[in-house]
């Protein structure tokens, strides 16, 4: 297989910039797969775990909270909202997460931005049951 | 002729004024590092962000949400001014002041309406006197230890809220782009409506037949929508990182001129008191000499 260049980036640091083999990207309409020659795409992220493969065949795995992935020219750029790496990700905080979602929707009153809110409760608990946390 | 317990006290109270601004500028020197190494580590993000930012708007020619296009008028313009909320940094703050100064009273002269949001309570203090009026915000970061990016996103929110509801039509944040120790540039960036860096396609002719393949996952206009407010928050999150940087740096080289400056005044000091010390001794000596003479 052939490698392309992969570069994670959230606003506070650079977490992750390299030839990769394969990207698993949580897009808002269903999880794609990135390989080499991938056709240009602009996706936006739910919150959800981007799993890559580099180019030694060591896999990671990294939770991001929503954010944007980009693909043109063999290089795959995200840039996401937060992005911790599976290991660090405790339990607690997700639920805390949840339970501010659920806040959310409770303290909505616009139809469109409740419904936003509970788009993003249930991918986050989407995220939960896939972690098996 | 100041007596020699004035000296006295006078050196000592200067060594005590000179440990402190060591002290601060070792403290600042510290803090710069920190500093630097955010404003650094923030960089890749809103490069990324920009270049991303182009290619979207490469296909909205002149259209696209207001945040993008402006709302066609110029007639309200909100300054955003980032100062520091310590003072003791040299000409920091006044040099950023002075820059958003000089553009709301030129945009005055032009007939326009002028609205303030000071984020850091120097610039406040400093901007009250002329522009009591036009602060329509105070926006302090002093309990905030570590500029994370929820404190940009929460400024941008507001700012955004504020457009939305039709408080402005030129949004322009103010700065101080940090590039050494000694040079802190302070910067205008409009960021509302959002200008985007020229698009690469007249840079690289190759990349402009990608993006007329781009597939947009979902609709393009609703990436817009949410990247756009997103840019803003980034240029904010990246303007209070430089801003911070800057703030540690003209500390530093200020406190370090401090230090200097009080040293040679100790010396200075120093020579004043061995000569009157001296000037006392042979005074007493002559008078020993020409009382016992006198016998």
């Amino acid at each position: 297989m052939a490698a392309f260049h992969f570069d994670l980036v959230s606003p506070e640091r650079l977490l992750f910039s390299g030839a990769v083999e394969s990207v698993v990207v949580p897009s808002v309409e269903g999880e794609f797969m990135v390989l080499k020659d991938h056709a240009p795409v602009m996706a936006m992220l739910k919150p959800g775990v981007v799993h890559f493969e580099d180019d030694k065949g060591g896999k990671r795995n990294l939770f991001v909270r929503g954010g944007f992935a980009d693909v043109a020219n063999n290089v795959l750029t995200i840039l996401a909202e937060q992005a911790i790496a599976l290991e660090d990700l405790d339990t607690a905080a997700l639920d805390l997460e949840i339970k501010n979602a659920e806040e959310d929707v409770a303290d909505a009153k616009a139809e469109d931005t409740r419904q936003r809110a509970a788009e993003r409760l249930e991918q986050l608990r989407e995220v939960k049951t896939a972690l098996k946390l | 002729m100041p007596s020699l317990k004035d000296l006295r006290t006078r050196i000592s109270s200067v060594k005590a004024t000179q440990k402190i601004t060591k002290a601060m500028q070792m403290v600042a020197a510290a803090k710069l590092r920190r500093a630097q190494m955010a404003a650094e580590a923030a960089r890749p993000y809103a490069e990324r962000m920009d270049a991303v930012l182009a290619n979207v708007a490469a296909g909205q020619a002149g259209g696209g949400p207001a945040l993008l296009a402006g709302t066609g008028k110029d007639d309200v313009h909100l300054l955003v001014v980032c100062t520091a909320e310590r003072g003791l940094c040299g000409a920091f703050n006044s040099s950023i002041v002075r820059l958003a100064r000089e553009r709301a009273v030129s945009l005055m002269a032009l007939g326009k309406t002028v609205k303030i949001i000071c984020v850091g309570k120097k610039g406040y203090d400093q901007l009250r006197r002329q522009f009591e009026k036009q602060i329509i915000e105070l926006i302090e970061l002093r309990s905030v230890r570590y500029i994370g990016f929820e404190n940009a996103a929460e400024i941008a929110r507001n700012v955004i809220a504020r457009y939305d509801g039709g408080q402005f039509d030129v949004a322009t944040l103010f700065f101080s782009r940090f590039r050494s120790v000694i040079l802190q540039i302070p910067t205008a960036l409009q960021i509302i409506p959002a200008q985007i860096p020229v698009a690469d396609a007249t840079v690289k002719p190759a990349e402009a037949k990608d993006q007329a393949v781009y597939e947009y996952e979902p609709e393009e206009n609703e990436i817009l929508a949410s990247l756009l407010p997103r840019n803003i928050a980034v240029q904010v999150f990246r303007a209070l990182l430089e801003n911070a940087a800057s703030e540690q740096g003209a500390r530093m080289s200020s406190m370090d001129n401090a230090t200097r400056n009080a040293g040679d005044m100790i010396k200075k000091q120093t020579i004043v008191y061995n000569r009157s010390r001296q000037a006392m001794i042979t005074k007493e000596l002559i008078e020993i000499i020409s009382g016992a003479e006198a016998l």
